[in-house]
């Protein structure tokens, strides 16, 4: 039993599965164009068979963490209020309306009328305080570190009647009301909120959501079934009333080749991970491959501004119009990718064009000369007799970086930027990222509010610049957690894009989509707002 | 007989306690822990110090190498191996819920490869046309070679995607079982028809071979009658092997065929360095390949009449020594290991 060759051999195993595919997908000589989705009335009534590419880790949508955990948990459970995934708005859901005090500290929910939980129970003001009393006191920091972190400074619920709930912090939390639209704040019955954390992991949950679990076995597969009388979804679903689809099938088929060729050999219906070079294959059955772009930070480079030649300021700004992120997505990723073109990813809520974020090797060049970087013997420019070296810390969590990176290395010593990679494992990226052992770190990060930018470059956390303190920066930073306005916090949320960039903290490459393959019987397979799966409106047509 | 018995439990505990310590250190020794693995996930949140610093007190790992190797091995004595990291689940719990998938698994491809293996075997020494003898020697090195992954992927290719007579992914039924019992089936069926077809080859050239022959015994008859039972002893020795490799075979085998058994489960807990759930698994396998062996070594008397476990030497030793004939199959049967 090899320990250390197993992630290399999945990667043979999809490479041998591509060619294998692809071969007989050309003898088969089927080239159909992309294909359109079922059109007509919905049809409700059938089981959606999904194929998912992780083993989900746990069923309590509060301490889901992983993707897959999330398109399966996210079903069971309805939060007090969605995101529209067009316009990023906060929307009604299990609460009709809201207010919040002027600072943030306070949020107050008024909640729906007639909402029951799939054990019976109503929902009620004390639900909502107990699910996020669990989620501090019972779950906390250590099997719910998202959820945890939503509630930050989190002093309790206050039930003011049975419909109205009062939550208050004890800091500035305005992206809190973004945050009630997460699984992780999903809500519970109380009977759920009284167990332990493995508990609730063990898939025996009563959430107000359309589906409800029928059976979940850990590490196998997960069947949910449609909650019969739900009438409260969200204003951002596409109809009313009950799901469509009877039941849904999730089971765990961890190789890529084995979950396209179920696809489109009809033994499921959807399946996650859609390669680039799975869709001849899924398209040629009739399928097609639904994507969409993650809101938050889109993948970059992190300098460690303590260390190295990255320390210097110029380099880092020289870095940002180096690089052509066109090409890394028409050479790399293809057409359902989009390059970066601000700090934040497009998706995200707030988020600003920055002009900045544009190829210009000219003005690269010249940020450089300027700063005294001249081209050394070997093309590689030398200053002090230190030269322009630096490694990037990265891992094949995604499996487009290692090629994205040796795309951008060529492009760097276009004008004489040498950039060494060092590829680790996802494991070894945390812990030397916690470490502070890296000169650059690439990544991305996942989440549909701007606060993101607090958690990636804030003084607090991480840190994983290094860095000391910048007040223009810090300022705005902080000032977005107390603004419960939106178009006065999406300002702010605008400044600290432009000044993470002016002050070279990130150096954005491209943005991460999400792929999902799906046959040629399912319908309005969508996305909500954080790019997550969101059944309610699916339907098969015959 | 009581006291050989007891010298085999003591070395069974021996190798359970090193297959326990070496991966206890192999975990240990890897970058990054388990808990910044669970926290970091794959949903891109970064996760905030405190909570990771929370979760290593809670699982220990914020304790000395020492204490926590000591914690680790006093509970496993007692069968508590913890509870996994990533997913909360009784490890013990994890392991019983995998555990009938890859015993249906592993059983109906043991089946399969013995069936096979021996007819290979049987056949190769039995045929009298060169080139079929040849062709059928060739089989086992090609059997060995194939790359696992690969065969299951062009059986799913064919008999699932294409020809829709199997499904892909599942483990329920018996239509489940059929190709990826085939694929596991393959590398160890070659190594018992090689090791087996070796065997025969070399009985044949023996004297009383040739006292048969001269009674006017018929090829089937020396074959079936003498030959094979004799010829069946260095396969019996390597059924730990077999059963080793049927283990670790079901790693891959298990992922591309979507089971959730225990070769998936292992895998998994590896990449996660889950390490409660990888030492539980080791400490099984290790368990299962030691009873194994043992189990070997007291049934080689009723193979073979002229082996006893007087001394207080081990079985394949003793064997080895009190079979001349079939020393140089053993040896290479013991490289192989």
């Amino acid at each position: 039993m090899s320990i250390s060759s197993s992630s290399a051999s999945r990667l043979v195993v999809t490479a041998a599965a591509t060619a294998v595919l692809g071969a007989a997908l050309t003898a088969c000589g089927s080239g159909a164009a992309a294909n359109s989705e079922p059109t007509g009335d919905p049809q409700p009534g059938g089981t959606l068979r999904y194929g998912l590419s992780q083993a989900p880790t746990c069923a309590d949508p509060a301490q889901a963490g992983t993707n897959q955990t999330i398109y399966v948990a996210r079903q069971v459970v309805d939060s007090l209020t969605d995101q529209d995934p067009e316009t990023g708005e906060i929307v009604p859901w299990l609460a009709e309306s809201w207010e919040s005090n002027g600072d943030g500290t306070q949020f107050t929910f008024r909640l729906k009328e007639g909402v029951t939980f799939s054990d019976g129970t109503p929902l009620t003001a004390e639900s909502v305080k107990k699910n996020f009393d669990a989620i501090v006191n019972t779950l906390g920091g250590v099997k719910a570190p998202q959820a945890v972190g939503y509630l930050s400074g989190y002093t309790g619920t206050t039930v003011v009647d049975d419909r109205t709930a009062q939550v208050t912090f004890s800091a500035p939390n305005a992206p809190f009301l973004q945050a009630t639209a997460s699984h992780q704040l999903g809500l519970l019955s109380e009977a759920d909120t009284a167990k332990s954390a493995e508990e609730r992991c063990a898939g025996e949950l009563s959430g107000t959501g359309p589906f409800v679990y029928e059976d979940y076995q850990q590490d196998k597969s997960a069947t949910l079934v449609k909650r019969a009388g739900y009438s409260w979804g969200s204003e951002a679903f596409g109809h009313d009333g009950e799901a469509y689809l009877d039941r849904i099938e999730f089971t765990v088929v961890p190789e890529s080749g084995v979950r396209t060729g179920s696809l489109a050999s009809g033994q499921l219906d959807a399946i996650s991970d859609a390669l680039p070079q799975d869709a001849p294959q899924i398209e040629g059955a009739g399928g097609r491959i639904l994507t969409t772009p993650n809101p938050g930070i889109p993948f970059g480079f992190q300098p460690n501004v303590s260390r190295g030649v990255l320390a210097d300021p110029a380099v880092r700004s020289a870095v940002i119009p180096a690089i052509n992120r066109q090409e890394l997505v028409d050479t790399v990723l293809g057409p359902d990718f989009r390059p970066a073109t601000s700090t934040l990813a497009s998706a995200t809520p707030a988020y600003v064009e920055l002009a900045d974020v544009t190829y210009d090797p000219q003005k690269a060049e010249k940020i450089l000369d300027d700063a005294g970087w001249v081209p050394g013997p070997d093309g590689i420019r030398v200053k002090d007799g230190q030269r322009l070296s630096f490694p990037v810390l990265f891992s094949s969590v995604f499996a487009g970086n290692q090629a994205i990176l040796e795309l951008v290395q060529q492009q760097l010593r276009a004008v004489g930027i040498d950039l060494q990679l060092d590829l680790v494992s996802t494991p070894e990226t945390t812990a030397r990222q916690n470490a502070g052992d890296y000169e650059a770190s690439y990544y991305n990060s996942t989440r549909a509010d701007g606060d993101i930018l607090r958690t990636a470059f804030g003084l607090q956390g991480r840190n994983i610049n290094q860095r000391g303190p910048i007040p223009a920066l810090d300022d705005v930073l902080n000032r977005q957690l107390s603004t419960t306005d939106p178009a006065a916090r999406a300002e702010l949320i605008a400044q600290a894009q432009q000044l993470v960039l002016d002050n070279g903290l990130w150096i954005p490459t491209v943005e991460l989509s999400q792929a999902i393959g799906a046959g040629p019987n399912v319908a309005d397979l969508k996305f909500e707002a954080s790019a997550r799966l969101q059944f309610f409106d699916t339907w098969l047509s015959e | 007989m009581v006291r050989y018995l007891g010298f085999r439990v003591l070395q069974a505990v021996g190798v359970l306690w090193a297959a326990f310590t070496v991966s206890f250190a192999v975990l240990y020794l890897l970058p990054s822990d388990p808990v910044s693995i669970a926290a970091g996930a794959d949903a891109g949140t970064p996760v905030d110090a405190a909570a990771i610093e929370q979760l290593q007190a809670r699982y220990g790992l914020d304790q000395p190498v020492a204490v926590q190797y000591w914690n680790a091995l006093s509970h496993a004595v007692r069968g508590d191996f913890g509870i996994s990291i990533s997913t909360g689940q009784q490890v013990t719990d994890a392991i019983a819920a995998a555990l009938p998938s890859t015993l249906v698994l592993a059983g109906t491809a043991l089946v399969l490869a013995l069936v096979f293996g021996t007819a290979v075997a049987f056949l190769a020494t039995y045929t009298r046309a060169g080139w079929i003898r040849s062709l059928l020697f060739s089989l086992p090195p090609l059997g060995v070679a194939v790359p696992t992954f690969w065969v299951g992927l062009i059986l799913l290719q064919f008999f699932s995607f294409r020809l829709k007579l199997f499904p892909a992914f599942g483990d329920q039924g018996i239509e489940h079982v059929i190709l990826p019992a085939i694929t596991l089936a393959l590398p160890t069926g070659a190594v018992i028809a090689q090791v087996l077809a070796t065997s025969l080859q070399t009985t044949w050239r023996q004297p009383f071979i040739e006292a048969a022959r001269a009674k006017g015994a018929s090829r089937l008859r020396i074959q079936t009658r003498h030959a094979l039972r004799l010829s069946s002893i260095p396969a019996f020795t390597i059924a730990g092997v077999i059963v080793g490799n049927l283990l670790a075979g079901s790693v891959v085998v298990e992922t591309v065929f979507s089971r959730a058994g225990i070769g998936r489960l292992t895998q998994m807990s590896v990449m996660a360095q889950d390490i409660p759930v990888v030492q539980g698994i080791v400490v099984f396998s290790a368990t299962v390949f030691v009873l194994v062996n043992l189990a070997v070594d007291l049934l080689y008397p009723l193979v073979d009449p002229r082996i006893t476990h007087g001394g207080s030497r081990g079985g394949t030793a003793a064997a080895a020594e009190e079979d001349p004939a079939h020393g140089d199959t053993l040896l290479e049967v013991e490289a192989r290991v």
